[in-house]
């Protein structure tokens, strides 16, 4: 829990000294639209997150969206497709895919980076290929009211991603943290040479790690696109895998895996969302918009390993100190 | 004569009042040791004795935490290993640190390689190839240095070894179980080529479980037992194998082994039946020894015998190529650890550290991982059931922590095994193997083990031991089975246990 305290502290902080310099940064309106992207944001990051709690990594997420968000338009506006199938299809081929990268990293031992940059290359040409480049919308077809409302409607005043993303968040504190999945997802990250000695079967742990980062990244992708209610191929969605790595190492999962909490990512994708918030709001230049999510992303990074470290020296002066206690009589 | 005496009178270099304290244990406790001038000195003792301890502070992969080294009269600190060499003091490891991925030269000359070209740094090849086939030759090894590390034998990839210690100017090679992976001819030359760094007037620090290398080759042998000086043999014809292991086992152990054996009479049921195993090291030989209930099997040989690939086979985390097993007579199908488990038969692995536990995670977690969907409903974790769980765990087998919560990382090694065992516990065991029950464990936790072992037998368990401490394996088991590079040489019955008999079918020259 230290870990997201600090991060916690550092988001409270930066909301503070950004509504201390512009009262805006409280306005319902401006409050509202930063829930909304810390909900899209946050769907897709806890899939990361849990990727990366089990050592992966999965790079083709913002390529997926692409693909999955001209897929919905073409099935929607061009083939006729029902609302619910499309939707369904959306999840499903999202999930299948990733159930390929799971078995190409488990079955075949290749690498996460590789097999999923792999991925974030061929669904972006995908994306591009099969619209000729065309940028794609959802036009006048009846019936997406609920699609819509789910992305830019509110319920009670509290943007529906947002709220979406508390119930996925919720049920997944649960299944990371209370049962037995999370449990056998944490000791596969950690060392899955003891977790297979201890009769867990490490390859489906990881497999299902990516299939469920598949499903969440499928819903934040459907959210996207009708929050932009235009897909263009090439653009759509880039970089967002980074941003969902960034909120995970933020909120306190090591890219080595084995740590990291639900809590933490929320937290995480929260803080990057303020900070795209800060840039405007603050009037810096949206061209240094990357740059000031790096600088703090390092800062957070090197603090905590800093504590870390210290941590560590302070307990290795203790052990010193004892030892050269039980020394003194001896001599 | 008189002149080679003076000058080995005085120490090259002298260890005194070395301490060295981890987490938990008491590594070393004001150790001394002290090396001539061309002298071999044997430093013995039993795993965790702390020989790789201290040799570890000489080498300067670790720091002491009171005590002095002086090298030549003058005292030294060694903080690193590029400090060590520096002061001619070379570490030949047990697990050979070359670099497979570079030829012969490139390794014997890592990190000095000579260099022409000014800044530009250019590696001198020629030279480097030329002086190399020079030691090369001068070891008795007839390869170019061009030969790629990879493939080169393990007993060649050491001879490398020696001869990148040689270059760096040592004065002192520190060798750690330097034959425990070698065939007996290899063994033969490296000793041989060891008299000679003797005769070159290098000094070496010969660490070695096998009683007759020191006899044949050490001018003085150093015991360390439990992190103490336990004794010297100073003359080298009164260094003799009787000695050696009186000195270095102490009476704890013995002790132990002469007290009552619970679980000796064998109870009802076929037992443990390994009819036919064959592990994909050693395609060629068909492994068969059948366990009862109530059974202790000990399982002996040198280090690289293939005991672990049998056990790991049986337990399903290496595939095997034939595996007809039975329990009880009923038919065992095991295809990875989860089948094992499901059928009663369970692991504790050599690397306790590294496959045995996780060891970020604590104590609660690391003892529940295996058995956590019969402490859950719904696959949720009862976390009250769960906690009783440890906490019965740790009382019944008496692991010493302050609390389940503790991280299994800050525990000693023998606690540390006891958890792996309480994992299996909550189960009921049919069949349970030990891997070097008691590697790296102190000699009080290492009896308690033998208590447990023992009583799981009597309570009818099939117990499989594998232990390259002879002490051990003679003192544990109710029979012991022996094998020698990959096969089962023969299985003894306790009438014919003896040290002797057991290196016989263990060397490969019975059987």
């Amino acid at each position: 829990m230290k870990k997201e305290l600090g991060i916690f502290v550092l988001l409270i902080i930066l909301c503070v000294i950004v509504s201390a310099i512009n009262p805006n940064f409280l306005a319902a309106i401006n409050l509202q639209n930063l829930a909304r992207q810390i909900g899209a944001f946050g769907i897709f990051s806890i899939g990361l997150g849990l990727v990366i709690i089990t050592g992966g990594i999965e790079l083709s997420v913002g390529s997926m969206m692409a693909l999955l968000g001209v897929l919905l338009s073409m099935m929607l506006t061009e083939w006729g497709f029902p609302i619910f199938l499309a939707i369904i299809a959306c999840i499903g081929l999202s999930m299948l895919l990733s159930l390929g990268h799971g078995l190409l990293i488990t079955r075949m031992n290749m690498q996460p980076f590789i097999v999923t940059l792999c991925g974030l290359l061929f669904y972006r040409g995908l994306a591009r290929f099969i619209t000729k480049d065309e940028t794609k919308g959802f036009g006048t077809v009846a019936g997406l009211d609920f699609l819509r409302y789910t992305a830019n409607g509110n319920f009670l005043g509290i943007p529906m991603p947002f709220i979406l993303l508390i119930l996925i968040a919720a049920i997944t504190f649960v299944v990371l943290h209370r049962s037995v999945y999370g449990r056998y997802l944490f000791a596969t990250g950690r060392n899955a040479e003891a977790a297979r000695y201890a009769g867990i079967n490490t390859n489906r742990i990881i497999t299902l790690s990516y299939v469920i980062a598949g499903a969440l990244t499928a819903i934040s992708g459907i959210i996207f696109a009708f929050y932009t209610n235009s897909v263009s191929p090439a653009n759509h969605g880039n970089a967002y895998e980074l941003y969902g790595i960034a909120a995970a190492v933020l909120g306190g999962c090591s890219l080595r895996g084995g740590e990291g909490s639900v809590v933490g990512i929320l937290i995480g994708t929260a803080l990057l969302q303020v900070l795209r918030n800060l840039v405007n709001l603050l009037g810096i230049p949206s061209s240094l918009d990357f740059a000031v999510m790096g600088a703090v992303i390092l800062i957070g990074v090197m603090a905590d390993q800093i504590f870390t470290e210290r941590r560590n020296r302070r307990q290795i002066a203790l052990i010193r100190e004892s030892a050269a206690r039980d020394a003194t009589p001896a001599a | 004569m008189a002149v080679a005496a003076t000058e080995i009178n005085r120490p090259l270099f002298e260890m005194t009042g070395i301490s060295k304290r981890f987490p938990g244990v008491v590594a070393l406790d004001n150790v001394s040791l002290n090396v001539n001038k061309g002298e071999i000195v044997a430093l013995i003792g039993e795993n965790g004795a702390g020989k790789s301890t201290l040799m570890k502070i000489l080498g300067g992969a670790i720091s002491r935490d009171a005590g002095t080294i002086t090298i030549d009269g003058n005292p030294v600190e060694i903080r690193s290993p590029a400090n060590a060499s520096a002061l001619g003091i070379e570490f030949i490891h047990q697990e050979l640190s070359v670099l497979d991925n570079l030829d012969v030269a490139a390794n014997i000359f890592l990190r000095r390689e000579p260099t022409t070209g000014g800044f530009l740094k250019i590696i001198d090849r020629n030279r480097i190839y030329r002086e190399a086939d020079v030691l090369l030759k001068r070891l008795g090894l007839n390869i170019s240095s061009r030969t790629s590390l990879s493939q080169l034998s393990i007993a060649q990839q050491q001879l490398v070894e020696i001869a990148r210690a040689l270059s760096a100017g040592a004065r002192i090679i520190i060798m750690d179980e330097p034959t425990s992976s070698l065939t007996l001819t290899e063994t033969r030359r490296l000793l041989e080529i060891v008299k000679d760094l003797k005769a070159e007037k290098v000094s070496i620090i010969y660490i070695s479980h096998r009683m007759h290398e020191v006899e044949e080759i050490a001018d003085r042998a150093v015991v360390l037992r439990d992190g103490r000086n336990a004794g010297e043999i100073q003359k080298r014809e009164d260094i003799t194998h009787e000695r050696m292991v009186r000195m270095m086992v102490g009476r704890d152990l013995k002790d132990f082994f002469k007290g009552e054996r619970p679980g000796n009479g064998h109870q009802e049921g076929a037992g443990f039946e390994v009819r036919k195993l064959r592990t994909l090291r050693y395609p060629n030989h068909i492994i068969s020894f059948t366990v009862k209930p109530g059974e202790v099997l000990g399982l002996a040989g040198l280090v690289g015998a293939g005991r672990s690939e049998v056990a790991r086979a049986i337990f399903g985390v290496e595939p095997a190529l034939d595996a007809d097993m039975s329990v009880n007579g009923v038919d065992l199908r095991i295809f990875n650890p989860h089948d094992a488990i499901t059928r009663g038969v369970y692991l504790i692995p050599e690397d306790r550290r590294q496959n045995g536990l996780i060891v970020d995670f604590n104590v609660r977690e690391n003892i529940s991982l295996p058995n956590l969907e019969s402490f859950s409903s719904a696959k949720i974790i009862d976390r009250a059931k769960e906690s009783k769980l440890a906490v019965d765990a740790c009382k019944s087998i008496n692991i010493k922590t302050p609390s389940p919560e503790m991280r299994a990382a800050n525990l000693s090694g023998g606690n540390q095994q006891k958890v792996v065992l309480a994992r299996w516990l909550t189960f009921s065991p049919k069949v349970l193997i030990f891997d070097e029950p008691t590697r790296g464990i102190d000699v009080g936790a290492k009896s308690e083990i033998y208590a447990l072992i023992r009583k799981l037998a009597a309570e009818g368990v099939s117990v499989v031991v594998i232990s390259s401490e002879m002490e051990e394996v003679l003192g544990i088991s109710d029979r012991i089975a022996v094998m020698h590079e990959g096969k089962l040489t023969g299985i003894l019955n306790r009438s014919q246990f003896s040290e002797e008999a057991v290196m016989r079918l263990a060397t490969g020259v019975e059987g």
